[in-house]
């Protein structure tokens, strides 16, 4: 049994706003029956160009419909460009978490938001270009970079919980590799590195073991391999990989992409991350 | 709030009968039936006795009856075995609607080289027996069919295809956790050579099973160890439980016709009542060759996930092949087989019944199912008010 919290099944028994709106300002429908999901939703706006209602229909788990009634709810009010800053988290963090197997319910529901946003401004619908990835769920390269940068995913298992891609037949394995691949490779975006005080070595040397423990290693093991702080040089970080990293090809994106971009972002954006030779 | 347990596919109600049995042997009679004293030594006739009882329940000898922890180990232990004394042969038959301790083992074997052969079935759910016969070829090993399905209750008819492996020196095998206690089994009067049961699906507890192996069937152990079970499994004997499940057998003997004549019935008239109450509805599987205690029915246009968490908010408690509850992101692969829409698999509700309910505990479902698909229905995209007829329509 799914462990949901209070909010989910509070949203679940009592759903707010179902229903369509009637010559809407904005609609979305994402989702399809096979896929086990779908969500049209509808928006309209006020004088002031602000959300006045929002309704949604769900075809899908408890999950899909908590999502999409906390997204409605958390439209009200906004303008076009506060509501198109709501993440896939901000929704689960709303109904106090999400399994992490079904994170692909708030990621539906963002992915409905923005459509409705786009259908309202009159913009063209996704942009041209995109590739299916994977064949059973229809999922996008773009959809599937989209939630690897916005949730930080690093392995093929988180991709398919939030986008559900490669949880049919997996042949897409390779492909949502390379994708998290490519995306570690040009780094998340660096923090404004102000406001963060200058450390002390030995600081420096506390903070960047907290961070490979809490926020590296259980990435990295769930992949088999592991990884070692050996030693900090100014802001050169030495490590040694251990496990499947130590034989793996693209260890050196992982340490270039993943590790030196954590630890830019969380403890000083001048570190550089070195494999011990 | 009062339970009301419609998920004995999944598990049952340990009978009260077979707790009194038990609790002795967790008891005051703990010791190790090898044990050359007395005090162990009196608990190996209890044993005897209880290995007497589930080889009649089975129309088999004695010694044929292999104790093993859960009906998964006893799936494993006879292909296993098949393959290590058929070696050479690389080849091996299955359904493609078996239950995860076959279809996850046969997956392993197929990453392992062997050739795996799934028959298919139709949309009823029946076994295409024309493919099976065309697949019985020289380089097979080993046949694994499944009594009876624990999705749809759906039998299959595993004795007329063991006649037809053995016309060909193939090893028979049937998964028959689901059918043990529910239909009338003589092993003396047909060709299967293994067949797998399980105690917590008879009203014994979790955590023993059974392995039947025809007399001149060559064997080779899984669990090596200790000389238990004459040296086809290692391990000490989960003495309390295979006493329980001596039991649950003789009680199951006795329960037959009630599980034939009454719980039919109230399965039947559980199904027909709900069909008729809630339109775009279908049973799957239905099939005369089908458990009496269990139905599959498809509610098209709604998620099976809500529907369970909605009659979990009534104390009844049932089952789903939707995505959402199979813990895979797509429906049941026994429901994809029988090429039921996506429509109707999402929205599968499966009830399997027991001896233990009751008229009213299904005039309560009948009261409180429809209105949960209703409200699940006026939130679903895809249901209009005007009520659609699909082509698959209402069976039943």
């Amino acid at each position: 049994m799914w462990e949901y919290t209070g909010t989910v099944k509070d949203h679940f028994l009592n759903p707010r706003n179902v229903g369509e709106i009637e010559n809407p300002d904005g609609v979305a429908e994402v989702g399809s029956i096979a896929c086990g999901d779908a969500l049209k939703f509808t928006f309209k706006l006020d004088e002031n160009r602000r959300i006045k209602d929002a309704k949604f229909k769900t075809f899908g788990c408890a999950s899909a419909i908590a999502s999409a009634s906390a997204l409605t709810e958390m439209v009200k009010g906004k303008t076009l460009e506060e509501a198109r800053a709501i993440s896939n988290q901000d929704i689960a963090d709303y109904l106090g978490g999400l399994p992490e197997e079904k994170m692909h319910c708030s990621v539906l529901g963002q992915q409905a938001l923005e459509m409705a946003i786009q259908s309202c401004q009159g913009a063209p619908a996704p942009a041209a270009g995109a590739e299916i990835v994977c064949e059973c769920f229809g999922v996008t390269d773009r959809e599937i970079e989209k939630a690897v940068k916005e949730n930080h995913l690093t392995t093929v298992e988180q991709v398919t919980n939030y986008t559900k891609a490669g949880g049919g037949c997996g042949n897409c394995h390779d492909k949502i590799r390379a994708i998290i691949d490519r995306v570690l490779a040009t780094g998340t975006p660096a923090i404004a590195p102000e406001g963060k005080p200058k450390l002390t070595n030995l600081k420096k040397i506390k903070l960047i073991e907290e961070v490979l423990e809490r926020e590296i290693r259980p990435s990295l093991r769930h992949d088999g391999g592991d990884i070692d702080l050996i030693d900090v040089v100014g802001d050169r970080v030495i490590v040694a990989t251990r496990g499947s990293c130590a034989t793996c090809q693209a260890s050196q994106v992982t340490l270039k992409g993943f590790v030196e971009s954590k630890l830019r972002e969380t403890v000083s954006p001048e570190l550089m991350v070195e494999e011990e030779s | 709030m009062k339970t009301i347990y419609l998920d004995n596919n999944a598990t049952t109600r340990v009978a009260p009968e077979v707790i009194e049995a038990m609790s002795p042997y967790l008891g005051e009679y703990y010791g190790n039936p090898s044990s050359m004293h007395s005090f162990g030594g009196q608990v190996s006739i209890h044993l005897k006795e209880a290995r007497g009882r589930i080889a009649s329940l089975l129309g088999a000898d004695a010694e044929e009856i292999i104790f093993t922890s859960c009906g998964t180990e006893s799936d494993n232990t006879a292909v296993l075995s098949a393959l290590t004394v058929r070696t050479g042969k690389r080849r091996i038959i299955a359904s493609r609607v078996e239950h995860p301790a076959i279809k996850a083992l046969y997956e392993r074997l197929g990453k392992q080289g062997y050739q795996v052969v799934e028959i298919p079935v139709d949309n009823a759910g029946n076994l295409d027996m024309d493919e099976y016969k065309k697949s019985l070829t020289p380089d097979t090993a080993v046949v694994s069919l499944m009594w009876a399905n624990n999705e749809t209750g759906v039998i299959f008819p595993v004795e007329e295809a063991a006649s037809l492996a053995r016309e060909r020196s193939i090893l028979f095998h049937t998964d028959a956790v689901q059918a043990v206690g529910k239909i009338p089994i003589n092993l003396k009067a047909n060709a299967i050579d293994m067949l797998s049961l399980s105690g917590h699906k008879l009203h014994a507890p979790k955590g023993v099973g059974v392995l039947y192996v025809r007399r001149g069937t060559e064997f080779s152990p899984f669990m090596v160890g200790g000389h238990q079970e004459r040296g086809r499994r290692g391990g000490t004997e989960n003495t309390a439980g295979i006493i329980a499940l001596g039991k649950a057998c003789e009680l199951a003997a006795a329960n037959m016709e009630i599980e034939n004549s009454r719980v039919r019935a109230l399965r039947d008239s559980l199904e027909s009542r709900l069909l008729g109450a809630i339109p775009n509805s279908r049973v799957n599987g239905n099939t005369p060759n089908r458990l009496p205690n269990t139905t599959n029915i498809s509610f098209e246009f709604v998620e099976g996930e809500g529907i369970l968490l909605l009659l979990d908010e009534f104390g009844i408690c049932a089952s789903s092949g939707s995505a959402c509850t199979s813990g895979s992101l797509q429906p049941s692969h026994v429901l994809r087989a029988m090429g039921v829409p996506f429509t109707m698999a999402h929205g599968s509700i499966r009830f399997s019944l027991s001896i233990y309910n009751t008229q009213e505990e299904m005039d309560f479902v009948v009261e409180k199912l429809p209105p949960i698909i209703e409200r699940l229905r006026g939130l679903s995209p895809y249901w209009k008010d005007e009520r659609i007829c699909t082509t698959a329509g209402n069976a039943g």
